[in-house]
């Protein structure tokens, strides 16, 4: 008798389970029509700022782009695409510094990697303003954020390459001391 | 009573005799240097005007144009080494890999740093070495970011009153010795394709010979010749591209039939390709006066991923001989054919006539990065002897016949797949760093590395200026624990005959003496003197940072022998502490930070001359 049932039972065990898995993945929504402006943003490169006033607000564009995790893993791409590895490998750096560091030269927020990005910095690195769109660019500094453990929860739970460390929402975030304003450290490349 | 005086007199000229014959012994033993039972010959140093066989100075590199890197000075000995002290210090300013060779001509040494390329001239003369002049060229900031190790300066050059320099923005530079004064400037890279400059010039009749840098950001290798007086460019020889940017003409004879054939520049890649193919001369040239010849190697095809370029890549990884006056090229020989591992062919070239199958023959020695040290005519090309130095996987010999490469099908990289465990690593077993011979013990000292490392090709575009790898890279020591070796190679019986075990990856070069010692560094900053015929330990003394650079012997203004390196960690193997990078990411530096991840607790960065004698004679 009971054996009659079990097949059934066992189905609809598994779809209430697969239901629940379904209920379970908050899947993000893409806005798959919008583009960024092409305006970047206002970029502030140190955190002295004389006399009363003081720091200029973020870019809200900016925290758009480094929750999404569509955008970091496109930026991703992009990475090697604009052999941004070629110089700063998987993040450890090379003929460029490391981004998965506490280090920030040019500072660390979405904004200032951003510009660092778009209009290039004297010690080597190239402008990319004009060789990747304005969403590109924006892709590719929340990827760096991403690698800088800034933004665990929009990251990618394994590696793509070879390295054998803990993949990127697993990574120690960063001391407090990077986040925030820009922290140039000495004059070198 | 007159008894006792004429005795006392005949004391008194007695012993003044023999002060005398002190006197005289003391300052022969000072002036002339009796040149050491050379086993072998080796073709005529640079000596500008002087006939001794060893002037005491030091004015390239290499020291000759052998690329010997012998000091015929014999006052530092196996029997007095252990009293070496320093006997003064001078602070370059710079933290980055300190790789130069300092340069002493008369009562002068000179020093080229790395980045921002500073010169600086010491006055030997004066106690403690005061400073003379210095320049500073200010290369283009923006250099730094398309300089693919650090960024590293290998030395200056003298040539008739002529210091001559190269920066890493591409520039070579003339100066007056004794001002200062810039004589000449010549821009031969440009940045924006990638193309910087790292290696030291050498003057040969009055043409200062120069390539270009950058394998690793897609460049067309090339030499050039500028006229030493001028600056002007004499020639110019690319390593891919059509025969006649190449030099190649009626009067090329390579001796094997793969390095044979019209327009091999082109028709051994894909079309286009060699126009970012690589190549680069940024190793050391050598020349032999008889035959009017110089020789150097290409580096590395680009990119690293081997997939996107089908074909025996020429002229890189490979050896040129060339006619100095119109840079024609006389043989080629192609060391890594269609390179799958960025074997670079740029290593030292060592000119030597050495007794080989029962007559002395006039040969070239090149210990190359994919583990082999080659013995080949310089005069035709043919490979005489072609055996390992170190342990090797990638490839399983050289046929002598065919003069090929036997690569290990094993170990072929490709896309899709990751290769592990390739012997040696991309930094080959023996990278740029010169190695040293002694015509006393007949014996070439090999500072080297004991390196792996495991590959994965991936698909790279080319944008100018951007670095065209396609590679990822991680390298870890070889067998045995040790990541670097000291090995002193007897070329003739084709052997090594003893070989010292460095826990680090040694990155510095070598220093040959007639005292029978010889010199290396290590990346943590031990400066190391050992026996040339044993490889025992005799003194040893704790730089500041890890060194990197090219020890030199020389004889100062007051008679006495000194040794002089620069310390200051750097380079591709020291990248992690010198581009402070993080070794969570064992890709990081090509892989290579993989291999060096305690060097940060090892040593810190910091550019320090360190000169040393033995303490003076009472």
């Amino acid at each position: 008798m009971s054996s009659r049932f079990r097949p059934a039972v066992r189905a609809l065990l598994g779809l209430v389970a697969a239901a629940a898995l379904v209920g379970a993945c908050d899947r993000e929504l893409r806005d798959f029509g919008s583009s960024a402006p092409e305006a970047g943003p206002t970029i502030q490169t140190t955190s002295l700022t004389p006399g009363p006033g003081g720091q200029v607000p973020p870019d809200p564009r900016g925290e758009i782009y480094e929750k999404s995790a569509a955008h970091v893993s496109e930026g991703g791409r992009l990475f090697r695409w604009y052999n941004c590895n070629g110089c700063h490998s998987n993040g450890g750096g090379g003929m460029g510094p490391a981004l998965i560091d506490d280090e920030w030269r040019y500072g660390s927020s979405i904004e200032q990697i951003y510009g660092t990005i778009a209009e290039g910095r004297p010690n080597g690195m190239p402008s990319f303003r004009g060789k990747a769109t304005d969403e590109q660019i924006w892709e590719l500094a929340a990827y760096v954020r991403s690698l800088g453990g800034f933004t665990p929860q929009a990251s990618s739970s394994r590696n793509d390459e070879i390295r054998s460390t803990p993949p990127r929402n697993q990574v120690t975030p960063p001391k407090p001391s990077a986040e925030g304003g820009a922290s140039v450290q000495g004059t070198a490349p | 009573m007159a008894e006792v005086e004429r005795r006392r007199t005949w004391w008194w000229i007695a012993a003044a005799v023999v002060l005398a014959a002190l006197i005289i012994l003391f300052l022969l033993k000072q002036t002339h240097y009796s040149p050491p039972a050379a086993k072998m010959t080796t073709p005529a140093a640079y000596n500008p005007g002087q006939p001794t066989a060893d002037d005491g100075q030091w004015v390239m590199p290499a020291k000759d144009y052998a690329s010997t890197r012998f000091s015929g000075l014999n006052e530092i000995n196996v029997s007095n080494v252990a009293n070496l002290r320093p006997e003064f210090t001078f602070e370059t300013g710079i933290n980055k890999g300190h790789e130069e060779a300092p340069i002493v001509v008369g009562g002068t040494m000179f020093i080229v740093t790395p980045y921002p390329n500073k010169v600086f001239a010491l006055d030997l003369t004066k106690p403690g070495a005061p400073l003379k002049w210095s320049f500073e060229p200010k290369p283009a900031p923006a250099s730094q970011g398309v300089a693919c190790c650090d960024v590293v300066n290998r030395g200056a050059v003298y040539w008739d009153g002529k210091i001559i320099i190269t920066t890493l923005d591409g520039v070579v530079i003339a100066l007056d010795a004794n001002s200062g004064a810039q004589a000449w400037r010549t821009q031969l890279g440009d940045i924006n394709r990638g193309e910087t400059i790292t290696m030291a010039p050498l003057v040969v009749k009055g043409k200062v010979l120069v390539g270009d840098s950058g394998g690793e950001t897609g460049v067309r290798g090339w030499l050039t010749a500028l006229d030493a007086g001028s600056g002007k460019i004499a020639w110019r020889a690319y390593n891919t591209g059509p025969d006649k940017d190449v030099l190649i003409g009626p009067d090329f004879h390579p001796f094997y039939k793969m390095d044979q054939g019209t327009d091999l520049g082109v028709k051994t890649w894909p079309p286009d390709a060699w126009k970012t193919g690589g190549g680069t001369v940024w190793g050391w040239i050598s020349y032999d006066p008889e035959l009017n010849l110089i020789y150097y190697g290409t580096g590395n095809p680009g990119p690293w991923n081997a997939d996107q370029r089908p074909g025996d890549n020429k002229w890189t990884s490979g050896i040129f001989a060339r006619d100095p006056d119109t840079g024609q090229a006389k043989w080629f020989y192609q060391l890594s054919p269609h390179d799958i591992h960025d074997y670079d062919g740029i290593n030292e070239i060592v000119l030597l006539d050495l007794p080989i199958g029962g007559k002395v023959r006039k040969v070239l020695v090149r210990p190359e990065r994919n583990g082999y040290v080659y013995v080949i005519d310089r005069a035709t090309g043919q490979v005489l002897s072609a055996d390992p130095f170190a342990y090797v996987n990638s490839s399983k010999g050289v046929d002598l016949k065919t003069g090929e490469l036997q690569v290990n099908p094993d170990k072929v990289t490709q896309v899709g797949k990751t290769v592990r465990d390739i012997c040696p690593s991309a930094n080959g077993a023996k990278d740029w760093n010169p190695s040293a011979w002694s015509p006393r013990t007949g014996l070439l000292y090999l500072p080297h590395v004991n390196m792996c490392m495991d590959w994965q090709s991936a698909e790279v575009s080319y944008i100018a200026g951007t670095p065209y790898v396609g590679a990822e890279v991680v390298m870890y020591g070889g067998a045995g624990g040790n990541r670097g070796a000291f090995t002193a190679w007897d070329p003739v019986k084709r052997r090594a005959a003893w070989e010292i075990k460095e826990d680090l990856p040694i990155w510095s070069g070598a220093l040959a003496t007639a005292g029978d010692v010889v010199f290396y560094g290590t990346l943590d900053g031990w400066f190391k003197a050992v026996d040339a015929r044993n490889g025992q330990l005799l003194w040893q003394f704790k730089t500041g940072s890890g060194i990197i650079g090219q020890p030199v012997a020389y004889k100062g203004p007051d008679g006495r022998e000194y040794i002089a390196i620069m310390s200051g960690v750097g380079g591709w193997a020291g990248a992690i502490v010198s581009g402070n990078l993080d070794p969570q990411d064992p890709t990081a530096a090509l892989g290579f930070v993989n291999a060096t991840q305690d060097l940060k607790k090892r040593t810190n960065t910091g550019g320090t001359l360190y000169v040393f004698a033995l303490p003076p004679r009472r």
